[in-house]
C-alpha cells in the first residue's frame, strides 16, 4: 500500500511539465486576478468637443481630465469626428460643450453639456457617463455657491466584509474551488483511464490489493497535492493581497478537505464511465471546469442569471462550496451558518461514491 | 561494390555520454534478407533509425541505396520503406483509405494506388474488407497489411523493425513467406528480430551486444564458429560472453 | 501540393469519423453562446433589500414603499432590529439593509437633517458599488420630492443641462456586447485545442514515425494538418454568427468581409500556438494542460469580461503579446462601430506578426524534434 502510493507520487512528479502547471497556475491565477483584473474604471479616454472655449468650459474640461477616470485623448473640431473617434477605438466617450458655454451659464443659468458614450461596451459607458455627471455636478455646485438643501437626508453607506471593494476579494474563493476541483477531479479522473488504457490497471486488479486500496492509493496524491495548492493560495491571499480570514482556519481546511473528497469521487466516478484519456479529458472539461467556472458564482453573481441556469448553479458542487469558503473567510461565521452546504456537499460526496461502486460492479460482472 | 545497397562505414551514434552504437561497420547486399539481431537495448533500433534518417548520426559515413543518408536523407526516404514495432496505420481510416494515403504521399498517381491496392487486396484475400476501418481487424491482418502499405511503392528497401511482435506462429510464418516474396521480386530486406527461429530465415545475420556488432555471417557460419546447434545457442553464447 | 492534398483528405476523413467532432463543432458553440451570454454578466437586476424601520412613521413607510417600487429592488423582509438584518445578510437572505433610525421623521418635519444608513454585502466589490448606487439614486429622488411637498418649493432647474446618449447601444443591451467576444473564444478554443492534441496524437499512437519515413516534407505535413482545422474554425465563426444574429440580434455594422479577413490570420496564430505546444508534449494530456493554462491567462487578460483599460501597466504591455485582446477589439470595433481596415490595422498587423513568429516558431521545434 505504502509503495503503491509512492508510485503515485512518482507519476505525478517525473512529469516536470503537468508539476509546472499544477504549481504554477495557481500562483498565475491569483496574481492575475489580484493585479490585473479589475472592473473599476480607470484611465479612460475621453476626447472634448469645445464649441466655446471660454474660460468656464475649459475649466470644467480642466476638471474632468484631471479626475483619475479620464484621459483626454484629443480635441474635436466638429460632430463628424465622433463616429470617427470611436471608430478607431480608443475614445470611450466624447463630452460636447455647447454654444457660448459660460455667458449662457452665468446671464441665463441654462448652459449645456452633451455627453456621448461608446456602448458598445454598456457597464463602461454607464459608469463613465455617471462619473461624467458627478464630476459636472459638483462644479455647478462649487460655482453656484453652496447652497445645500433645504432638508437634507443623510446617508451613510457601509461596506461589510470587504470596505475597501477589492476584487481579488471576489475571486480568491472561486480560484481555490477551481484548482481543487482541477487537481482532484480532473487529475484523478485522466489518471485512472490511463492506467485502464495502458491495461496497467488489470495489473493492479490481479494484484493482493484490495480495489478500495488501489483507490486510496490513487488518490492520497491528489488529496496531498491539492491540499498544498490551497494553502498556496491562501497565503498568497493573505500576504500578498491582505486578504484576512475571519474564521476559523482549520474549519476552512476542514471544508477544504471534504471539498476535495467530493471532486476525487467525482473524478473516480467519470473514470468509471470514460474508458479513454480523451473522454476523460472531454468529459472532464465540460463538465467540470465550464460549470465551475460559470455557474459557480465564481465570477459572475448567479441572482442575475435566468431562473433555468439558477436551478442548474444549485448541481454545483461547486456553488456551496465558494458560498463556504467565502462565509468563513470573509463573513467569519462558524459551522452553525454553514451546515446546510456542508450536508449539500456531503450528500454529493455519498452519491459519487454510490455510483462509482454500482458502476465498478457491473463491470466486474 | 555495386552489389551493396546499404554501405555503414564507422557509424557512432551517442546520447549525451552514452553510446548507443559504438563504430558499427557492416555491407549488406542488394536483394538480400538481412537479419539485424541484438537483446533489448543493444542499439538495433537506434541504428535503424539512422538508416532511415529519422535520426542523424554523431559520426560515420552511411550510405542508403546509393545516397548520403545524413545529407540525402530525402531521396533515401523516397526509396525505402518502414514498418515499426508500434503498429502504424491509420486505426479509424479503412484499408483502403491507408493504400491511398501512404500512395499518395509518396507520389504515386492514383492509377497506381488503385493497381497496387487491388493486387495486395487480392492478395491478402481482403477484397470485401477495403472500406472496414483497420481498428476492427484482428492484429495478425493488420500486421500483413503494414507490410503490403509499407512496400506498396516498391521501395528498394524495406526495413523492419520486429514486425512480427505479438503474432502467433501461423501469420509469422505467412508474414515471411511475404518477406521472402518481397525478397524474390528484389527488394532487400532489412529486419529486426527477437525470435531467433526467424533468425535462420535470413541469408545473414548480424548480432549486437551493447552497441557493437560481435558477428556477422551466414546463420550455418555463424552455428560452425561457436560450435552450437540453433541461433538461439549463438545468440546466448555471445551475450553470456559478454558479461 | 499534391501531397498536401493526400493529407488533407487523410484529416478530414479523420475528423469526420471521429464520433465527438461532429458534437463538438456543433453542440460546443450552441451551449456556449447559451450558456456564456447569459452568464457572463456584471449587471445587477435584483437586489434582495432588508428593510429595518426604526422610525415606523408615514416618512419611513413613505421612502420602504419607493424601495418597494423599484424594479431594481426585492424587499424580502422588514424588522425593527438591525441585529436580525445583519443576520440575514450575513445568511446571504438579502445583499443590502436599509436602516431607518428613529427620527426621521422628526428631522424631516423640522427641517433638519434626517439620517439614514445603508449596508451592503461588499464581497463582490463591484456589484456593491452598483447596489449603493442604485440606493443613493432612490434615496435622491424621495430627497428631492420631499422638498417640493414639504415647502412647496420647485427644484429649481440644473443650471447646466446634462444631456447623455449611449451610441452604437442604446439601450445599453450587455449581449450586444458579450456575443462578439465569445465567438472570439468559440474560434479559439475549437482552433487552439484540436490542433495541439492533433499532433501529440499522432506521436502518441505512433503514426508519426511513419510519416517521417516518408520522403513528406515538414512543412507538407504541418500544412496538411492546420488547414482542416483552419476551415473548420472559419466555419465555426460562420455558424457562431448566425446564431448570434437570430438568438440574440446582434448587429453587423462593418464588414463582414473584414471579419473573416482578419480572422483567416487571427486562426492562424492559435494553430500556431496549438502546433508549438504539440512540439513541446508527448501526450495529449499535458498539451491539453499546457493548452489550458495559456487561455486561462489569455482570456482572463483579453477584456472579455473586464475592461482592458483598468489593467496595470504591465498587464496592459503583457496584452501586447495576447491574440486573443486583438481579436475581440477588432470583432466589437468592425461589428458593432462599423469600424473599417484602417481604424483595426493595428490590431490585424499584430495579428500578423503573431502568426508569423509563432508558427516559425513551431516549424523550427518540430525540425528540431523530429
Amino acid at each position: 500500500m505504502k509503495g503503491f502510493i509512492i508510485k503515485e507520487f512518482y507519476h505525478i512528479f517525473r512529469d516536470v511539465r503537468t508539476m509546472v502547471i499544477l504549481f504554477g497556475m495557481p500562483v498565475v491565477q491569483v496574481l492575475i486576478f489580484g493585479f490585473a483584473i479589475s472592473t473599476e474604471i480607470k484611465d479612460a479616454e475621453i476626447a472634448i468637443l469645445d464649441y466655446s472655449r471660454d474660460n468656464m468650459s475649459l475649466e470644467l474640461s480642466n476638471k474632468i481630465i484631471s479626475s483619475d477616470y479620464f484621459i483626454l485623448s484629443e480635441n474635436l473640431e466638429d460632430e463628424s469626428q465622433i463616429e470617427k473617434v470611436f471608430q478607431a477605438g480608443k475614445v470611450k466617450e466624447v463630452i460636447i460643450f455647447g454654444d457660448h458655454f459660460a455667458r449662457n451659464l452665468e446671464k441665463e443659468q441654462s448652459a449645456s453639456i452633451q455627453i456621448i458614450a461608446d456602448a458598445s461596451d454598456p457597464n463602461t459607458a454607464n459608469l463613465l457617463v455617471n462619473y461624467t455627471t458627478g464630476i459636472i455636478r459638483n462644479y455647478m455646485a462649487e460655482k453656484m455657491g453652496e447652497q445645500g438643501m433645504p432638508i437634507e437626508i443623510k446617508t451613510e453607506y457601509k461596506m461589510l466584509f470587504n470596505p475597501e471593494l477589492k476584487s481579488v476579494f471576489m475571486f480568491i474563493p472561486g480560484t481555490i474551488t477551481v484548482l481543487l476541483m482541477l487537481v482532484s477531479a480532473m487529475m484523478t479522473s485522466i489518471s485512472i483511464a490511463r492506467e485502464k488504457e495502458l491495461g496497467t490497471m488489470e495489473v493492479l486488479l490481479v494484484s493482493p490489493l484490495k480495489p478500495i486500496q488501489i483507490v486510496l492509493g490513487k488518490v492520497i496524491p491528489y488529496v496531498v497535492l491539492s491540499f498544498v495548492n490551497a494553502i498556496t493560495i491562501l497565503l498568497l491571499a493573505f500576504f500578498v493581497f491582505g486578504m484576512p480570514v475571519q474564521g476559523s482556519v482549520i474549519l476552512l481546511l476542514a471544508e477544504s478537505l471534504l471539498f476535495i473528497i467530493m471532486a476525487l469521487a467525482l473524478g473516480i466516478f467519470i473514470s468509471t464511465v470514460s474508458n479513454s484519456q480523451q473522454t476523460a479529458m472531454m468529459l472532464s472539461m465540460f463538465a467540470l471546469m465550464l460549470p465551475t467556472i460559470l455557474l459557480s458564482g465564481f465570477i459572475f453573481p448567479i441572482e442575475n442569471m435566468p431562473e433555468v441556469l439558477q436551478w442548474l448553479c444549485n448541481l454545483m458542487p461547486t456553488k456551496w462550496f465558494i458560498i463556504i469558503v467565502k462565509d468563513i473567510m470573509l463573513k467569519g461565521v462558524g459551522l452553525a451558518h454553514i451546515w446546510q452546504e456542508t450536508l449539500i456537499i456531503i450528500g454529493m460526496t455519498i452519491l459519487f461514491i454510490g455510483l462509482s461502486i454500482k458502476k465498478f460492479k457491473i463491470r466486474l460482472e | 561494390m555495386e552489389d551493396y545497397i546499404i554501405r555503414v562505414e564507422n557509424l557512432t551514434k551517442k546520447f549525451g555520454s552514452f553510446t548507443a552504437n559504438d563504430n558499427l561497420s557492416f555491407f549488406v547486399r542488394k536483394g538480400e534478407v538481412f537479419g539485424f539481431l541484438g537483446a533489448n537495448g543493444a542499439g538495433k533500433t537506434t541504428a535503424i533509425r539512422i538508416l532511415c534518417g529519422l535520426l542523424k548520426p554523431t559520426s560515420g559515413n552511411i550510405e542508403v541505396a546509393g545516397y548520403d543518408v545524413s545529407r540525402q536523407s530525402n531521396k533515401v526516404k523516397k526509396n525505402i520503406g518502414y514498418m515499426s514495432q508500434k503498429f502504424s496505420l491509420y486505426e479509424d481510416m479503412t484499408i483502403k483509405e491507408n493504400f491511398r494515403f501512404y500512395g499518395g504521399i509518396y507520389g504515386m498517381s492514383g492509377k497506381a494506388i488503385r493497381e497496387k491496392t487491388e493486387h495486395y487486396l487480392h492478395k491478402l484475400g481482403l477484397e470485401k474488407e477495403k472500406n472496414t476501418v483497420i481498428s476492427s481487424l484482428p492484429l495478425g491482418w493488420k500486421q500483413k497489411l503494414a507490410f503490403s502499405v509499407a512496400i506498396m511503392h516498391d521501395p528498394r528497401i524495406i526495413f523492419l523493425d520486429e514486425p512480427t511482435g505479438g503474432v502467433d506462429p501461423i501469420t509469422r510464418r505467412q508474414f515471411w513467406e511475404m518477406i521472402y516474396e518481397a525478397a524474390a521480386s528484389g527488394i532487400t530486406v532489412f529486419v529486426t528480430t527477437h525470435y531467433m527461429d526467424e533468425a535462420e530465415y535470413c541469408q545473414r545475420v548480424s548480432i549486437m551486444v551493447d552497441g557493437r556488432i560481435e558477428a556477422l555471417n551466414t546463420p550455418e557460419k555463424l552455428k560452425e564458429q561457436f560450435r552450437v546447434d540453433s541461433m538461439e545457442d549463438v545468440f546466448i553464447k555471445l551475450a553470456r560472453g559478454q558479461q | 501540393m499534391r501531397t498536401i492534398l493526400f493529407i488533407l483528405q487523410k484529416e478530414f476523413i479523420q475528423i469526420f469519423r471521429n464520433k465527438t467532432m461532429l458534437p463538438i463543432i456543433f453542440v460546443v458553440p450552441l451551449v456556449q453562446l447559451m450558456v456564456l451570454s447569459y452568464t457572463a454578466t456584471f449587471e445587477i437586476k435584483n437586489v434582495n433589500l432588508f428593510i429595518v424601520d426604526q422610525d415606523n412613521s408615514p416618512a419611513s413607510r413613505n421612502l420602504a414603499s419607493k424601495f418597494k417600487g423599484s424594479p431594481f429592488y426585492t424587499v424580502v423582509d422588514f424588522s425593527v432590529s438591525y441585529i436580525v438584518a445583519e443576520e440575514a445578510l450575513i445568511n446571504n437572505k438579502t445583499d443590502q439593509i436599509l436602516q431607518i433610525p428613529p427620527g426621521f421623521e422628526k428631522g424631516i418635519i423640522s427641517h433638519k437633517e434626517s439620517n439614514l444608513q445603508v449596508t451592503t454585502n461588499a464581497i463582490n466589490g463591484s456589484a456593491a458599488s452598483l447596489m449603493s448606487a442604485y440606493a443613493l439614486s432612490i434615496i435622491k429622488d424621495y430627497n428631492s420630492n420631499i422638498i417640493v411637498e414639504q415647502l412647496g418649493l420647485r427644484h429649481p432647474p440644473d443650471p447646466i443641462r446634462i444631456s447623455s446618449a449611449f451610441w452604437y447601444n442604446p439601450e445599453l443591451n450587455y449581449f450586444t456586447y458579450m456575443v462578439p467576444g465569445i465567438l472570439v473564444l468559440l474560434v479559439t478554443i475549437i482552433s487552439a485545442f484540436l490542433s495541439a492534441m492533433n499532433i501529440v496524437r499522432e506521436k502518441e499512437i505512433g503514426t508519426i514515425e511513419q510519416i517521417n519515413v516518408t520522403p513528406i516534407r515538414k512543412y507538407q505535413f504541418i500544412v496538411g494538418k492546420l488547414i482542416p482545422f483552419w476551415f473548420i474554425a472559419l466555419f465555426e465563426l460562420a455558424f457562431g454568427l448566425i446564431l448570434a444574429k437570430l438568438m440574440f440580434d446582434i448587429p453587423m455594422l462593418g464588414s463582414l468581409g473584414l471579419i473573416f479577413f482578419v480572422a483567416g490570420v487571427y486562426i492562424l496564430v492559435t494553430l500556431g500556438l496549438g502546433l508549438l505546444i504539440s512540439t513541446l508534449t508527448n501526450t495529449q494530456q499535458q498539451s491539453m494542460f499546457l493548452t489550458y493554462f495559456f487561455m486561462i491567462i489569455f482570456i482572463l487578460m483579453s477584456g472579455l469580461f473586464t475592461p482592458v483599460q483598468s489593467m496595470p501597466e504591465w498587464a496592459q504591455w503583457l496584452n501586447k503579446l495576447n491574440p486573443i485582446a486583438y481579436f475581440i477589439d477588432v470583432m466589437r470595433m468592425v461589428l458593432l462601430k462599423g469600424s473599417v481596415f484602417s481604424d483595426i490595422s493595428k490590431q490585424f498587423f499584430s495579428l500578423l506578426g503573431l502568426a508569423v513568429l509563432l508558427n516559425m516558431l513551431a516549424v523550427w521545434r518540430y525540425r528540431k524534434v523530429a
